[in-house]
């Protein structure tokens, strides 16, 4: 073969390359969903924001609004601060509430967060006071249980 | 008592010329990267053995990845379908393609393909002493002959790995949604939720450059150390298989505990 045909099959190859690259990137990883889409921050805090993890989605009536960015502890009231960017094209009531949900019996967890009926619109940068946490479910089991004692002691309580 | 000294002597032996390899090859190795540079200047060398190495192990590299891709969402798809998530398939064929297999299987099948035509080559050319002939006429084999075959083996190694990894999960992509019928949305989109480009991608072609070193420095070395017979040659391009294999499946347990220990 001549020089110049292997060049052109060196440089289709490196190319083919590329174009493989660019698809596990962009199509099969989630290099398009970083950056590009504009968007403001709010914070919330939590009691316990369960497993939480930066990136987690934030949805609202199911839909994905936005992403966790950062979670920190506040060393003063011991309560999670989660910061969240969501999409500039939705903007939600100044009294909405944010819960920590869970998708699926054992899947991810992500913020959920159900819009209020405030005339005033959350400012960027705002916080969302009413908040419920991660259910934790070893409290969970820990209250059933609890709970089942009591209802026992009483029941003992009733025979005498 | 004699034959206690004869066990002795052959242990040491064996150390002493295990050790004596190490050091050829290390010696080698440093020769082959201070040659680099020098082989830069003639560019045209390093593409000629692009071709040779990358563009010709293409069609198998293609071929398995697409193989690979197939068997996996199938498999994955009759373990997923008991618990309901077959959804995740995506997810599980990318995972593993992209940190393991790819750069695993490629570097395994470039071993066969490209190390052992590379170790042929180099050593019928030590067996001809063409490599002695061109140090009589001052041309540095290791710049001239070594160091542009070393260049295409790292840059061709990382290319052929994506592509097994691109090609293996379309392939999990044509089994999954277009003859099981997974839901092409949630194929895509909880692979796009997960994956992470440095973490999973990123690691993926550093690991597949590392093996790009490892079957390339192998290959040069046992054709450059080979006897000039033709046995020697034969047993050369079957040392050149096994050593490349056992280092890079080696190499890549050290480089996963280091890259995906933590979750």
């Amino acid at each position: 073969m001549s020089k110049r045909n292997v060049e052109i099959m060196v440089g289709l190859f490196v190319l083919l390359g590329m174009a493989g690259l660019v698809f596990l990137a962009l199509k099969a990883a989630n290099l398009a969903s970083f950056g590009a889409r504009d968007g403001y921050t709010v914070t919330a805090r939590f009691d316990n924001i369960g497993g939480l993890k930066p990136r987690s989605p934030v949805r609202s009536a199911g839909v994905t609004v936005g992403r966790v960015k950062t979670i920190a502890l506040d060393a003063k009231t011991f309560e999670g601060v989660v910061t969240m960017e969501l999409d500039s094209g939705v903007r939600f009531p100044r009294d909405s509430s944010a819960k920590i949900l869970t998708a699926g019996l054992l899947g991810d967890q992500y913020i959920g967060i159900e819009p209020g009926a405030s005339e005033q619109d959350l400012a960027a940068g705002g916080q969302i006071r009413q908040t419920q946490s991660a259910v934790v479910l070893e409290n969970l089991i820990g209250q059933l249980v609890t709970g089942k004692a009591a209802e026992a002691a009483d029941q003992a309580g009733e025979k005498k | 008592m004699r034959a206690w000294a004869d066990v002795l002597q052959s242990l040491g032996a064996r150390t002493l010329g295990v050790l004596r390899g190490l050091g050829r090859a290390a010696f080698f190795t440093a020769e082959l990267l201070a040659a680099v540079p020098a082989s830069l200047r003639r560019f045209g060398l390093v593409v000629r053995q692009v071709h040779a190495v990358g563009n010709l192990s293409l069609v198998i590299i293609l071929a398995s990845g697409t193989a690979v891709g197939f068997v996996l969402a199938l498999q994955m798809y009759y373990a997923l379908v008991t618990y309901g998530a077959t959804e995740s398939l995506g997810l599980i064929v990318n995972l593993s393609l992209v940190r393991e297999l790819g750069p695993v299987v490629t570097a395994l099948l470039f071993a066969g393909r490209a190390g052992t035509s590379l170790t042929a080559e180099i050593g019928l050319m030590k067996a001809g002493e063409q490599l002695a002939a061109m140090e009589m006429m001052a041309v540095d084999p290791k710049s001239r002959i070594l160091a542009p075959r070393f260049l295409a083996g790292i840059v061709s190694m990382p290319l052929l790995a994506i592509l097994f990894s691109a090609v293996g999960i379309l392939g999990a992509y044509v089994v999954a949604v277009l003859l099981i019928g997974v839901d092409a949305g949630n194929f895509w989109s909880i692979m796009q939720a997960r994956v992470d480009v440095w973490r999973d991608v990123g690691n993926g072609i550093v690991k597949s450059f590392v093996f790009g070193v490892i079957c390339t420095v192998v290959a040069l070395y046992q054709g450059h150390e080979t006897e000039a017979t033709p046995e020697g040659v034969a047993y050369a391009t079957t040392r050149t298989v096994v050593i490349s294999s056992l280092g890079v499946l080696a190499m890549d347990f050290v480089l996963t505990a280091l890259m995906f220990s933590t979750p």
